[in-house]
């Protein structure tokens, strides 16, 4: 049997983080009253035109910048036509012909063999970074046969990020999503939170023998987490291979992710290939950014947007903050990726090394082994820690100074879990863990037991 | 050359026009002749002019919330509503095909 090359590239929707919305001054908010957060122009009555939000047009160029791509000067903005309920006007405003950004790439890494102690680099290029609308939702109610319409996310930014087909399964589209979602919140572009639909991911999957073209290609939709994309993306490559391997043909389709069954089913709604019908956005001047040499010099500054002004206050991304907590500290590059991997983990190992003796290559097994494993166990996030990094090393402190030995630590570790407000030397004092030092004393402790024996 | 009865069939579901009589599908047939002379100037190296916009300066407004909170006079609107949202189809009811409807087109 040939083995088979199975292609997959994303397509990944990023809901701007931005007070109000792409084109319109109404309210970006996740749960509000049906209709609330809806302006006329979202509502699309005649009349109404749409205005450029400029923070959302930063959003993007820091995106771009950060994914390495080519900003373009000038973007423009096109209708794409489809009718749904969910989107009034009948077309979405979206930059089709020449996006914001062009040829960027993301680096990513992965585990071979579930093992952490051996990671792998990858890349996949991205092909472009779009603005464009967000549609409202539908809610679908079968039993009274009827859709609710709910137009409050109707037109929100969104960044459309789309990523080639460099990766081969789901674990590298996980892990390429998951550094994603790390580079937008760390650059505050979007918060990024899939259970919210703040980031939400298609998939385009093929396969194919090596040396043959490219196989016929279905999207997947509906996958509603990280964990489920992996599962989605090996699903689909799976019943591709079975398919094709049983002489079936595979269809360009839009499938959905059952989450429940674990399996990708043909989407209902599709009328065949369909015809958006693109044309240029006539109501919106192309959109031009400047840099330092461009920037003109008699413009108001509100209306000028400077791609190096946002290049040089861009923070630090997760693959260089993880290089300098190596290089600072000394801990394994796997132990950098775990504390970027949990939100506010960085800052308390951080933390925790400032306040104690103890050196950071001792302190990270105790933040990764103990501190992690107990705030899993109970479903908590750093902030909700009962235990403060004050707490953690003061009590690293009593074992460095060899006060308490480390069964003892984790002891007293356990009982500052509860949260009831006692200090580690308190705790320490309270169940006598406290190692005796005193050469004497330890002699006479001996001298009772064996005492003791002798008596039996 | 005259445009094709798929090309109009497909025009009508896509833009939900009717072409309804000959006399219709004879002014489309014109407005694409009317159009088609432009393909006698030479635009060999010329960008493309897709909007009177394009030496516009494009408005950036400030990102501040200034609208919204107006459910009530949005739902003015709607025939249908249920607790303040539209009411609307179970999905796309998609035009029946040309066999199935009643369109001047089947005769053609």
């Amino acid at each position: 049997l040939a083995p088979w090359i199975p292609v997959v590239g994303l397509e990944i929707h990023a809901q701007i983080s931005s007070n109000s919305k792409l084109f319109s001054g109404s309210q970006v908010q996740f749960a509000a009253p049906p209709n609330s957060l809806v302006s006329f122009f979202d509502a699309s009555l005649p009349g109404t035109l749409p205005v450029l939000n400029r923070r959302c047009v930063e959003a993007a160029v820091m995106t771009g910048l950060a994914l390495n791509c080519s900003i373009n000067k000038k973007s423009l903005f096109d209708r794409k036509h489809y009718f749904y309920a969910d989107l009034p006007a009948g077309y979405q405003i979206t930059q089709q012909r020449v996006p914001i950004a062009v040829n960027g790439s993301l680096s990513y890494s992965l585990c071979i063999d579930n093992k952490m102690s051996q990671m792998v680099t990858k890349t996949v290029r991205i092909k472009q970074i779009q603005l464009e609308q967000d549609s409202g939702k539908s809610l679908h109610d079968d039993t009274r046969s009827q859709t609710l319409v709910d137009l409050n996310r109707a037109g929100v930014g969104l960044m459309e990020v789309v990523m080639e087909p460099d990766m081969c399964c789901g674990e590298e589209a996980a892990a390429a999503v998951r550094e994603l979602q790390l580079i937008l919140q760390t650059l505050g572009s979007s918060q990024a939170v899939m259970a919210e639909g703040q980031l939400r991911v298609d998939a385009n999957v093929s396969v194919h023998h090596p040396g043959e073209p490219y196989g016929v290609r279905t999207e997947v939709k509906n996958i509603n987490s990280i964990r489920f994309l992996a599962k989605a993306v090996d699903y689909e490559i799976q019943r591709q291979i079975e398919e094709l391997e049983n002489g079936g043909t595979i269809l360009n389709e839009t499938r959905a992710f059952d989450s429940k069954l674990g399996c990708t089913v043909p989407m209902r709604d599709k009328e065949g290939k369909q015809d958006y019908r693109f044309m240029p956005e006539p109501n919106l001047p192309p959109l031009i950014l400047y840099d330092a040499k461009s920037l003109p010099a008699n413009m108001n500054h509100q209306q000028v947007i400077n791609i190096d002004w946002i290049h040089e206050r861009l923070p630090d991304l997760p693959s260089v903050k993880r290089e300098k907590l190596v290089e600072q500290y000394g801990i394994l590059p796997e132990h950098s990726f775990t504390l970027l991997n949990e939100d506010g983990l960085a800052e308390f190992f951080e933390s925790v090394t400032k306040q104690t003796q103890m050196k950071p290559k001792k302190v990270i097994g105790w933040i990764l082994n103990d501190l992690l494993s107990y705030l899993k166990q109970h479903s908590l996030t750093v902030k909700e820690s009962p235990v403060s990094s004050f707490l953690l090393a003061d009590l690293l402190n009593l074992l460095e100074k060899k006060e308490i030995s480390s069964t003892a630590a984790k002891q007293v570790l356990a009982e500052l879990w509860k949260g009831e407000g006692k200090t580690p030397l308190e705790i320490v004092k309270e169940q006598k863990l406290e190692l005796l030092q005193d050469q004497k004393e330890l002699e006479q402790i001996c001298q009772a037991v064996i005492d003791g024996q002798e008596n039996e | 050359q005259k445009v094709s009865v798929e090309v109009l069939d497909h025009l009508e579901h896509l833009a939900l026009v009717d072409f309804r009589d000959s006399e219709g599908v004879e002014r489309l047939q014109k407005a694409i002749e009317f159009a088609d002379q432009l393909h006698e100037v030479n635009t060999d190296g010329v960008e493309p002019m897709d909007s009177v916009l394009e030496d516009r300066c494009l408005y950036l407004r400030e990102d501040d919330v200034t609208e919204g909170n107006c459910t009530k006079e949005l739902l003015e609107n709607a025939r249908e509503k249920v607790e303040e949202y539209f009411v609307a189809p179970p999905g796309n009811i998609p035009l029946p095909k040309m066999d199935e409807q009643e369109t001047f087109l089947k005769g053609s």
